[in-house]
């Protein structure tokens, strides 16, 4: 589903990521763990295009960016609609409400008819549990809901692939559950999700996979319960130990 | 009671009241002075100033929305070329843009209506001050907001008018008001290029009565209450506009 191969990214004298290779098949979940400053994010963004890799090939369900030739701003747009992405802060549209966060992107750039919109939005929010709040503004959402709105926004376009940038990492303690239980719904839906985070329960309970990043590089992968309890390389037994 | 203190302004108008109290027939002219000339400076108003302001203004946010994204592109010659725009109108005087359009361009060939002339010289006006609080109103909101729009599959042009020219909007609303209230008053310069807006309308009526202290003053406050309405006006938009953000 996603395929990534000797992908690259510079600011201008920084090199950020230094040569990533990952598949990622239909319906499976990658948590991407790593220290600060590792690349990850970087990584998750350049899948989607935020940020424009250096060199490297991107694939997503069939389609191919190719970064050592020039892309075009069209080729990046429809790639960009494979992929649905959950940012750390949220990044609602604080002028819409949450059912029109949700309707803007299938009314907008899908073209959907409002009726049928609207329909699904609400759907949506009522599966990520805010069916009593789809009117009200961002403004008067807890953190917890404001990212399950984010969630519903991010689905609504019915991406093929789904990125989650340390999505819990603004939240209070409290409310991280409300959304960790949302991505675990999605995870056994079958959706093929990237997740950046911190959560190394939610690594645990619903990762296929656990990829750990540093400096750069993709220094080990594995699945959870190897790489929690028996990690091979002596980064990755570091980096564990300081945050378990 | 506390003593009226007497000042020299308040010994003027003290005089000037006398003048009326004791000759009743001029206190009788002045106010059929006022009187008459209402309705003269009013449809000064309604054709000139006012259709004037509200048509400037149209152009002049166009404008300044076009030349606020051409500062904030990569695209080098934009940028430059919004630059010199907005320096060359900031650094002159209306009063001077206004006799180059009017009566300057004639020597090239250029003649153009009063009206239009008026036009174009506060549309560019308005044009240049304006950008300013628009590219900073742009530059003011988020980064994640061009982000969220992009990642749902939104083009530049769909982000800036879905998202970030509404919110861009709400910050911008208190400055622009203000140009705009400007504008209002600004359009008395338009009477040395020869519309007969209001003020214009003032300048004929004494120059036939010489009572200036009374017409000019009936303008003034004809003026005051323009600008007065607007302000309540501004007030409506800023509170409509605040209903997102608790």
């Amino acid at each position: 589903m996603i395929s990534i191969k000797g992908l690259y990214k510079q600011f201008d004298q920084l090199e950020v990521l230094k040569g990533i290779d990952l598949e990622v098949e239909k319906g499976k979940v990658v948590v991407v763990i790593g220290p600060s400053g590792s690349g990850k994010t970087t990584l998750l963004r350049c899948v989607n295009v935020l940020e424009t890799p250096t060199k490297g090939v991107l694939t997503i369900a069939g389609q191919t960016l190719d970064f050592s030739k020039n892309v075009s701003k069209k080729s990046i747009a429809s790639f960009r609609r494979l992929t649905g992405m959950v940012f750390q802060n949220y990044n609602l549209f604080p002028h819409k409400t949450a059912l029109e966060n949700v309707m803007e992107g299938p009314i907008i750039v899908k073209g959907e008819d409002k009726a049928k919109a609207r329909k699904k939005a609400q759907e949506l929010l009522e599966k990520v549990g805010l069916g009593d709040k789809i009117d009200d503004y961002p403004s008067r959402l807890s953190g917890g809901q404001k990212q399950r709105v984010g969630i519903a926004r991010a689905m609504a376009m019915e991406p093929e692939v789904m990125l989650f940038d340390e999505p819990t990492s603004a939240l209070d303690p409290e409310l991280v559950g409300e959304v960790l239980k949302v991505m675990k719904d999605l995870a056994r839906e079958g959706m093929t999700m990237m997740v950046v985070t911190h959560e190394m329960r939610f690594a645990r309970d619903a990762a296929d996979e656990v990829m750990f990043m540093d400096g750069g590089v993709v220094v080990e992968r594995n699945k959870p319960n190897e790489i929690f309890s028996n990690p091979k390389e002596e980064r990755t037994k570091r980096f564990l130990n300081m945050i378990m | 009671m506390a003593p009226i203190r007497k000042s020299p302004r308040n010994g003027l108008v003290k005089m000037y009241l006398s003048n009326i109290a004791v000759d009743p027939d001029r206190t009788a002219r002045l106010i059929e002075i006022a009187k008459t000339s209402l309705w003269p400076l009013l449809e000064g108003a309604i054709s000139y100033t006012i259709p004037l302001t509200i048509i400037s203004f149209i152009f002049g946010l166009l404008l300044a929305i076009l030349t606020a994204l051409a500062r904030i592109t990569h695209v080098k010659i934009l940028q430059v070329i919004a630059r010199i725009y907005v320096s060359a109108i900031r650094g002159t005087p209306l009063l001077v843009q206004l006799f180059i359009i009017f009566y300057g361009l004639p020597n090239v060939g250029v003649t153009l209506d009063p009206f239009i002339s008026a036009v174009i010289g506060f549309s560019l006006n308005v044009g240049a001050y304006a950008s300013e609080t628009i590219r900073a109103a742009i530059l003011s909101i988020s980064k994640g907001q061009w982000e969220a729009g992009y990642s749902i599959g939104m083009s530049y042009s769909q982000v800036l008018q879905r998202i970030i020219l509404p919110q861009a909007a709400r910050v911008s609303l208190p400055p622009l008001s203000n140009t705009f209230i400007s504008l209002v008053k600004d359009t008395s310069l338009a009477s040395v290029v020869l519309i007969t807006e209001m003020f214009r309308r003032a300048q004929e009526i004494t120059s036939r009565n010489y009572e200036f202290l009374l017409v000019y003053t009936e303008a003034a406050l004809i003026y005051w209450v323009i600008c007065s309405f607007l302000s309540v006006l501004q007030q409506y938009m800023e509170k409509r506009l605040d209903r997102y953000d608790v």
